[in-house]
């Protein structure tokens, strides 16, 4: 091939580029954009293949002409960007087609101008991932920060998004000084900011640990770790849903790979300690997201704290990978790493596809509270089938996607207690048994999430006149939900492209360690461990079809359709099924310490009895409050000085002129 | 795969349907007998579940067809779980397929198909019942995962052949760890089949039932699949039971003659199960619904107990 991967992929962003700058030429137009966005869904598919072709190939880099004097932009492509960027490009193909049947004329900004930020945007994402000093890669962090800032704020007339797009922004801020500042640890001294410099230093006392913790710090800022989380679930909802379904499903994934390429590729030495405070911030983080998720009655604030509850599944993986890799285990860190890899793809898939799905609903019903929708499965019975396999998916069950990785996770986890110190041969068991209370809760927050949207009955009379999505929606999640059975169900093939991710961070591969083949997943040894999700499909599949064909052969396939029965209850109104608030409850109850809540019960003697329960987060109080009080204070002493009158500040002058003559000289 | 391992599978499932109706009709008997009542048919639930297939089925004007799938993936879940556990014999060639995690992760996918079809119709009492379903379910399943992994950690494998097979050549001794993980296994699974102090099979008092609040909606051929794989279900974990604390008496690899010799010593081990199972419902009273997570916080606790003391006693 003449062309060299990191050539066609740079060209792929160019693309993307182009197709922004094409749609602000007429940014009123909606007929531009319905052209542009497949188009931008086809540069994805390719960035897609190119970044296949990458992950097998050898690191590439390039410097590109570009940039300030004597600091060019450095690109390299290895395997831990092309299968981040291949992530992307899987993901965002969908949703970009999706985003072309999506946006309307007349909400917000313009969508030419949507076209453009949200066109940046993906191009910004595919250079963070490709650049290779740091000043390229806080260039396109920044880039990324900015157009998801003004993606978000796309109703930019309503005063709570706004609110909610500055949280963001000042959130992603603290996390790039974080990163800056790790940079800056990591040159050493050299002042050369190149990663390959950065590599090539070895780093002694201390400092690595600095740099870990910023690097934790700043990238977990963006993931949403705990307790820099509080951004997800205000931005999401403000956010048009295929700007959430890619922050989410995409942007997420960017920190996961700074994290990543931090610690593994320019860091050397791992301390095991890092690992045990990045599990527990982790585990925490999982737990956080899913009883908050359980608590939540607006649709999409339910799937950001889920989008906490992965991040913090994902960031427990880096951490026993550290672990791991701090005592010389290349086997189980592969292992872990392979999960953390794999969970990062499945949760592309299947979150951009439940988000993708509550946009659809949102286009259809105008209703993002779940207490206001429905039964839509009878109205939109592509976006509820599809919504299925994302729910299935996310909560974890054989044989999809989200199942796989957990499974992977878990093994890392049991085949621990060789590890040389007891303290964490006991803490590595608790902390799988904190993961699975996540995961199972997670089972809890997406029942609820598609019983209370999609089945039931109507909770509003006009969710009558609900409309499926359109074709190229559909497309959308029709991609997606294949994705996510594909991923379920050929594990073995999937790792197989992770192993070089492996092969290049941690020198190890697990396929070729185990006895996986096509059909079954053994990471060690068939007697240690198998899976083989194919087969499970093929069987509960096949019985599932025996049994019907036999039931009808020796009985009979006789049925009516009457009222619903419910223990002979009469009158049944819409209204008695569970509110979302009803289905949270006993979450509510048990994590109590975990919300703040406050609750208003009428009493019997109200002539309107009304009942009020929020539950919103500790955090909020303990920690953001106070921060922004003492900024006041701090702001209000400042503010003494200012007196607005001329002879003030000239003796303020006057009194500093004084004072440098006294002191400096 | 041989024709011959396929055979035995083939009959170890079988067998798991054949007998699973016979479990809980024992159950029953026993039940009836501890409380001083006439006992039903030990054969009730086979005639049960015929005349729910004779009978014409009837819908529910807006249930969608996730409600009219449910009882067969249940069904399907159930038979392939049943391939999984080792009932007969451990060698099996099914059991490569899905270890331990797979086949929690198999009951959860009954579990959730079955809290979205109770959720279909849109009846305040299925929705109860789905919510409550999951609740319990967000408990029951660590504790059970916990207890898999205990004995996971003793055979250094979540492969339930090679478990089966470490703990069947164990010496007898009473190890530490395995004792904390039976007391919360049987716990967990009182709480999953919706056994007494958690949920009553008994029951249609509105407020208190959980499973049969899910299953309200059913009838005909329907209903008789879900018994049937209730009935299944509580074999299956009969059987895990029986596999990780007795397993004694199952036979090692896929041979039809040593199945066939282990069939008996599997049914006496279910006849004695069974009937503890009477003992303890008939002992204890049913809680209420909040103390449900008392009761499986304390099973989950005991199960990572059971590991601890694996790890620091190394038994």
């Amino acid at each position: 091939m003449s062309f060299s991967p990191l050539a066609l992929i740079t060209a792929a962003i160019a693309a993307w580029l182009a197709i922004g700058v094409a749609g602000i030429l007429k940014p009123r137009s909606l007929r531009v954009v319905r052209v542009l966005f497949p188009i931008g869904a086809a540069v994805a598919v390719f960035l897609a293949i190119f970044a296949f072709a990458a992950l097998r190939s050898v690191p590439e880099a390039r410097v590109l002409p570009l940039g300030l004097p004597d600091l060019p932009f450095h690109l390299r492509v290895d395997a831990l960007s092309a299968f981040f960027l291949l992530l992307l490009g899987g993901a965002s193909a969908a949703i970009s087609l999706f985003s072309s049947g999506y946006f309307r004329a007349g909400e917000g900004t313009a969508p030419g101008l949507i076209c453009l930020q949200y066109h940046t945007f993906l191009a910004a994402m595919a250079l963070v991932l490709i650049a290779d000093d740091a000043y390229m890669f806080m260039v396109a962090w920044e880039t990324m920060a900015l157009a998801s800032y003004f993606l978000v704020t796309t109703d930019h007339r309503l005063p709570e998004i706004r609110r909610a797009g500055f949280l963001y922004l000042l959130i992603a801020h603290v996390g790039a000084i974080g990163i800056l500042l790790c940079f800056g640890v990591l040159q050493g001294g050299r002042g050369d900011y190149t990663f390959e410099a950065m590599r090539a230093v070895s780093l002694t006392s201390f400092w690595p640990s600095v740099a870990f913790f910023l690097a934790l710090f700043g990238f977990g800022a963006k993931a949403g770790l705990l307790p820099l989380h509080v951004w997800l679930p205000e931005a999401h909802p403000a956010a048009p849903s295929p700007v959430s379904a890619l922050m989410s499903g995409v942007m997420l994934k960017t920190a996961i790979y700074g994290l990543l390429r931090v610690t593994f590729d320019l860091l050397h030495a791992q301390q095991w300690w890092w690992g045990a405070i990045a599990l527990a911030l982790g585990l925490l983080t999982a737990l956080y997201g899913v009883i908050f998720a359980a608590a939540q009655t607006d649709m999409k604030r339910l799937l950001a704290y889920s989008s906490i509850e992965n991040i913090g599944i994902i960031v427990a993986g880096i951490a026993l990978t550290i672990l791991f890799h701090a005592y010389g285990k290349p086997l189980l860190a592969a292992i872990a790493l392979t999960a953390v890899l794999y969970h990062c793809l499945n949760h592309a898939f299947f979150k951009s596809l439940l988000f993708l799905a509550t946009g659809s609903v949102l286009h259809a019903t105008k209703e993002r509270s779940l207490g206001k929708l429905g039964g839509l499965i009878h109205r939109m019975p592509w976006v509820a089938l599809l919504a299925l396999v994302g729910t299935l998916a996310m909560a974890g069950l054989p044989p999809l996607n989200g199942f796989v990785s957990e499974w992977l996770l878990l093994q890392a986890f049991l085949f621990t207690p060789t590890l040389p110190q007891s303290f964490v041969n006991m803490l590595v068991p608790v902390a799988a048994a904190a993961l699975v209370l996540a995961v199972a809760l997670a089972a809890y927050v997406m029942v609820k999430f598609y019983g209370v949207i999609f089945l039931g009955r109507p909770r509003e009379p006009h969710l009558a006149y609900a409309h499926d999505a359109g074709r190229r929606e559909r497309a959308a999640l029709l991609w997606l939900g294949i994705g996510c059975v594909l991923l379920g169900v050929f594990p073995s093939t999937v790792i197989a492209g992770i192993d070089h991710v492996n092969a290049l961070l941690l020198d190890t591969t697990v396929s070729r360690a185990g006895e996986s083949n096509w059909l079954l997943l053994a990471p060690i040894a068939t007697e240690r461990s198998s899976y083989s999700p194919l087969i499970v499909l093929v069987v509960i599949v096949s019985v599932v079809l025996l049994t019907i064909q036999l039931v009808h052969r020796f009985w009979h396939g006789r049925s009516r359709r009457a009222p619903a029965w419910d223990c002979g209850f009469p009158l049944q109104t819409p209204r008695m099924q569970d509110t979302a608030e009803g289905f949270g409850q006993p979450i509510r109850q048990v994590f109590e310490p975990f919300f703040r809540m406050e609750r208003h019960l009428p009493s019997p003697f109200d002539d309107k009895p009304r009942y009020f329960v929020s539950a919103t987060d500790h955090l909020w109080y303990w920690l953001y409050l106070p921060i922004a009080r003492g900024t006041e204070a701090v702001a209000r002493l400042a503010g003494l000085i200012q007196r607005g009158r001329i002879g003030v500040y000239l003796t303020y002058s006057f009194v500093t002129l004084l004072a440098l003559l006294l002191f400096v000289r | 795969m041989s024709a011959a391992a396929l055979l035995s599978q083939l009959l170890q499932v079988a067998i798991a349907l054949l007998l699973a109706p016979l479990l809980v009709g024992w159950v029953n008997q026993c039940r009836a007998w501890l409380q001083n009542k006439r006992p039903p048919s030990l054969f009730l639930p086979y005639r049960t579940i015929h005349k729910l297939f004779v009978k014409d089925a009837v819908i529910a004007d807006n249930a969608s067809p996730i409600f009219r799938l449910m009882p067969y993936i249940v069904f399907g879940a159930m038979c392939c779980a049943a391939a999984i556990v080792p009932s007969l014999a451990t060698a099996l060639p099914f059991a490569r397929a899905a270890d331990a995690i797979a086949l929690v992760g198999l009951f959860a996918l009954a579990r959730v198909f079955m809290a979205l079809a109770a959720m279909d119709i849109g009846t305040s009492f299925g929705s109860l019942g789905a919510r409550r379903e999951m609740f319990v379910g967000f408990l029951a399943e660590p504790a059970l995962l916990m207890v898999l992994f205990t004995a996971s950690l003793i055979s250094g494998s979540t492969a339930l052949p090679t478990i089966v097979d470490t703990l069947a050549h164990r010496e007898l001794a009473i190890y530490p760890s395995l004792a904390f993980a039976g007391v919360a296994f049987t716990m967990v699974s009182l709480a999953e089949n919706a056994r007494v102090p958690v949920d009553n099979p008994a029951t249609h008092l509105e407020l208190t039932m959980i499973h049969e609040a899910m299953l309200l909606e059913y009838s005909a051929r329907h209903l008789a699949l879900l018994e049937w794989a209730s009935a299944l279900k509580l074999f299956n974990y009969s059987c895990i039971g029986l596999a990780l604390f007795f397993p004694f008496g199952i036979a090692e690899g896929a041979d039809f003659v040593a199945m066939l010799g282990a069939a008996p010593a599997l049914v006496l081990k279910l006849a004695i199960g069974g009937a503890s199972l009477a003992v303890i419902e008939t002992l204890s009273a049913k809680m209420r619904i909040f103390r449900a997570p008392e009761f499986l916080g304390t099973a989950f606790l005991l199960a990572v107990l059971g590991m601890l003391v694996n790890l620091l006693l190394g038994s």
